[in-house]
C-alpha cells in the first residue's frame, strides 16, 4: 500500500465512519457476551443453589437449565446480528471507500 | 475435591484422565462397527484421491485454494469442535455429575463469538496460510515466526498425543483391536488425508464427520425425548429418581469451585480457542471477510446444537443406561468408564445396528479432528520455518509443498510413536496444557498484532515467550503434574488453570517491552500499524479478497 492510498484512506469520511461504526458495535457485543458468560460463571461460585432452585412447586427442572439453554441461544443470536449487519452495512461502506480510492488514484494520475 | 478435579480435566482431555485409563478391557470384536468404519474409510480415500487431484500449489494444499463456501467452513470448524472428547466426555460427565456438563459445555461455546467480533474478519484480511503471517505482517519475520512456529507445534503436538492415546483406548473398547494397532491406523489413515489431500481432503473428512455426528447425536436425542413424551419435566424427574446423586444433578456441584478457578478457566477456553493454530487456520478456507463471518455464524448455531443434544443424551443415559444391568460390571459401574455412557445409549435406543454407527462415527471423528491438527502443524513448520525463517522467503512453491509433505509424514510418526509410548502415563494435563499455550502465548501476540500500534518485536518476542513460559512453569507446579503426576504431598501452585496469571503474564510483558523499545526498528513498526490497519478494515490488498 502506498502513501498516498493510505493518505486518501485515511481521509475518506466513509472510512472513518466504517471504521467507528464497527468498532463501536463489535466491542459493544463483546461486552455483552462477556458480561452474561462471567454472571453465570460468578453467580456459580458465589451462590450455587440460586441455579439450583426449582422452576415451580413440586418440579424438578431449576432454574440453571433454562439459564444454561438461554446462554446458548443468546451466543447464536449475537453472531447472527453481528453478521447480518456486517454483511450488508459495513460492506456496502467497505466497497464504497474501495471504490472512491480508485476513483481519486485514477484523478491523481491524470 | 481431588476426585472433582480428575474429572473436570478428563472431559477436555478425551477420557485421558478419569474413566479410560491404564489398562482397559478389550471388547470382542465388533463386526458391524468395523464395516461401517471401512465404508466410511472407503469414502475418505475417495475423497483424498478427488482432493489430491486438485491440490497443486501451496495455497491448495495449506487452504483448499481458498474455495470453502462459508456454510462448509462453519460446519468443519463446529466438526474440530465436536471431537470425541466433547461428545463423549461431556455427554460422560452430564451422566456422572448432571448440570456441570451444561456449565463445560457453555464456556466452550462462549469463545465463538468474541472470535467473530474482533478476530475473524481482520485474521481473514491479514493473512495467507497460518496465523504467524498476522503476527508477522510488519514485525520482523524471524523472531515473530519462530516464536509462533513454537507455540504452534507445542499446542498441536500436545493435542496430538491427548488424541491419539484416547484414540487407541477408544478402538481398543468399541472394536476390540489391540493399542498399537489403533494408533498405527489412525495415525497412517491420517498421513494419507493430509499429504494427498491437504486442505481440501481434511475440510471434507471433517464436514462428512461433523454431518454424521449431527445425525446420530440427533436421532439418540429424539429417542430419548419420544421416551419421555417430549417433556424435559419427564426425563428430569426420572433422572433425578434414579441417579445416586438425586437432586444435587439438577444443579451446579463443585467444577468451578471459587473465583479464581472460574475466570481462569472461562479464560483458558475464550482466549485458548482463539489461540488454536488448526482453528485460527480454517479462516484462510474462505474467500473474504464475509465468509469468514458467515462461517463463525454456522459453526457456532451447530456447536450450540450440538451440546443441547449432549447434554439430553447424557440425561438420556442416566435413565436408560444406569439402571440396566446389561451395561453395568458386578459392582454396579458402568462398563468401560463414564465416558461410555453415550455408547451404550446408542445401544439401548437402537440395537447393535446403530451402536456399530456411533462407534463408526467417534472413531471418524478422532480421524478428522487428528488430520487438522497435523496440517496445523505441518504448515508451522513448512510455511513458518523453512519458507520465511530457514529460506528468509526465497524458496519456489515446489520446495514448500514437499517441505510440507514431507513434515506431515514426520508429524505422524512422532504422533504414533508418542501415541504409543503415553499409553500407560496420565496424559490429564496435556489439553489443559495445550489450551493455556494457545492462550497465553499465541493469542496475546496475535491480538495485539491486529489491536495496538505501538506492539514492537521485542515486546511480542519477550511478552510471547514469558507467557508461554509461564503457562508451562505453572501447569507442571500445579496439582495435576506436581501432586497427582509427581507425587509431590502438595502443589505448589494451587490452581489448575494457570491462564489468568500467564495471560495476564504475557499482556504485561507485551506492553512493557514495547513501551520501553525505542529503537529504529520499533518505530518502523508502529509506523507501518496504519497500512496494516486499513487493510484488515477493509481487506484492500488482502490476498483473494479484492473485488477488481
Amino acid at each position: 500500500m502506498t502513501k498516498e492510498m493510505i493518505e486518501h484512506i485515511r481521509n475518506n469520511p466513509k472510512y472513518q465512519m466504517l471504521v467507528k461504526k464497527r468498532s463501536r458495535f463489535a466491542w459493544t457485543l463483546s461486552i455483552i457476551m462477556l458480561v452474561v458468560y462471567y454472571a453465570f460463571i460468578l453467580t456459580i461460585a458465589f451462590d450455587p443453589q440460586l441455579l439450583g432452585t426449582p422452576l415451580g412447586e413440586g418440579k424438578v427442572t431449576t432454574v440453571g437449565i433454562p439459564v444454561g439453554i438461554a446462554i446458548i441461544i443468546i451466543a447464536f443470536a449475537l453472531t447472527g446480528v453481528y453478521v447480518k449487519r456486517a454483511n450488508s452495512e459495513f460492506d456496502d461502506l467497505s466497497r464504497e471507500v474501495k471504490a472512491e480510492l480508485e476513483k481519486e488514484l485514477a484523478k491523481d494520475a491524470s | 475435591m481431588n476426585k472433582l478435579l480428575l474429572l473436570t480435566l478428563s472431559s477436555l482431555t478425551l477420557f485421558a484422565g478419569g474413566a479410560i485409563e491404564g489398562e482397559v478391557q478389550r471388547q470382542p470384536l465388533n463386526v458391524s462397527a468395523i464395516i461401517m468404519f471401512l465404508v466410511f474409510v472407503a469414502a475418505t480415500l475417495g475423497i483424498t484421491y478427488w482432493a489430491a487431484k486438485r491440490t497443486k500449489t501451496a495455497k491448495d494444499f495449506y487452504t483448499a485454494g481458498g474455495g470453502i463456501t462459508g456454510f462448509q467452513n462453519g460446519l468443519a470448524i463446529a466438526g474440530d469442535f465436536m471431537s470425541a472428547a466433547s461428545f463423549l466426555g461431556i455427554s460422560g460427565l452430564v451422566y456422572l455429575k448432571g448440570y456441570d456438563g451444561l456449565i463445560y459445555s457453555i464456556g466452550f461455546l462462549v469463545g465463538w463469538p468474541i472470535i467473530l467480533f474482533l478476530v475473524a474478519e481482520r485474521l481473514r484480511n491479514l493473512g495467507k496460510y497460518t496465523f504467524a503471517d498476522v503476527a508477522s505482517f510488519r514485525l520482523k519475520q524471524t523472531p515473530i515466526r519462530t516464536l509462533a512456529a513454537f507455540g504452534s507445534i507445542a499446542t498441536v503436538t500436545l493435542y496430538l498425543i491427548a488424541q491419539m492415546v484416547g484414540s487407541g483406548k477408544l478402538i481398543q473398547i468399541l472394536f476390540g483391536l489391540p493399542y498399537e494397532l489403533a494408533v498405527i491406523l489412525v495415525g497412517v489413515l491420517m498421513i494419507l488425508y493430509v499429504t494427498f489431500g491437504g486442505m481440501l481432503a481434511t475440510t471434507w473428512v471433517q464436514i462428512i464427520k461433523a454431518g454424521l455426528l449431527l445425525s446420530g447425536a440427533t436421532f439418540m436425542a429424539i429417542a430419548v425425548m419420544a421416551h419421555f413424551g417430549f417433556s424435559f419435566e419427564a426425563l428430569f424427574a426420572k433422572a433425578v429418581e434414579v441417579h445416586p446423586s438425586h437432586n444435587a444433578i439438577m444443579s451446579p456441584g463443585g467444577l468451578v469451585s471459587d473465583p479464581i478457578s472460574a475466570i481462569s478457566l472461562g479464560i483458558a477456553l475464550m482466549f485458548g480457542t482463539a489461540g488454536l493454530p488448526h482453528i485460527l487456520m480454517r479462516f484462510f478456507t474462505v474467500a473474504d471477510a464475509k465468509e469468514a463471518r458467515k462461517s463463525v455464524f454456522y459453526a457456532t448455531g451447530f456447536i450450540g446444537y450440538f451440546y443441547v443434544l449432549t447434554f439430553i443424551i447424557g440425561f438420556g443415559a442416566v435413565v436408560m443406561v444406569m439402571t440396566n444391568p446389561q451395561y453395568l460390571d458386578a459392582a454396579g459401574k458402568i462398563i468401560g468408564g463414564n465416558n461410555m455412557a453415550a455408547i451404550h445409549l446408542s445401544h439401548a435406543v437402537g440395537g447393535n445396528f446403530f451402536l456399530g454407527f456411533i462407534s463408526a462415527v467417534a472413531f471418524a471423528t478422532i480421524l478428522a479432528v487428528v488430520s487438522g491438527l497435523t496440517l496445523a502443524g505441518a504448515s508451522a513448520i513448512s510455511h513458518d520455518l523453512y519458507a520465511n525463517v530457514f529460506r528468509r522467503g526465497r524458496v519456489d512453491e515446489v520446495q514448500e509443498m514437499r517441505i510440507s509433505k514431507i513434515a506431515t509424514i514426520v508429524m505422524g510418526i512422532v504422533a504414533i510413536l508418542l501415541g504409543i509410548a503415553f499409553e500407560k502415563q496420565n496424559i490429564a494435563f496435556m489439553v489443559g496444557l495445550a489450551f493455556a499455550i494457545a492462550a497465553s502465548a499465541n493469542f496475546p501476540v496475535l491480538f495485539l498484532s491486529m489491536f495496538w500500534k505501538k506492539l514492537t518485536t521485542r515486546g511480542a518476542v519477550i511478552g510471547g515467550s514469558l507467557g508461554l513460559a509461564t503457562a508451562v512453569m505453572l501447569v507442571i507446579l500445579g496439582p495435576i503434574v506436581w501432586q497427582q503426576i509427581l507425587g509431590f504431598k502438595e502443589a505448589i501452585f494451587p490452581y489448575k488453570y494457570p491462564a489468568l496469571f500467564s495471560v495476564t503474564v504475557a499482556f504485561v510483558g507485551i506492553w512493557f517491552f514495547s513501551i520501553t523499545d525505542k529503537s529504529e526498528d520499533a518505530q518502523k513498526e508502529q509506523e507501518a500499524f496504519e497500512a496494516q490497519d486499513i487493510r484488515s478494515q477493509t481487506g484492500i490488498g488482502a490476498e483473494g479478497a479484492v473485488s477488481h
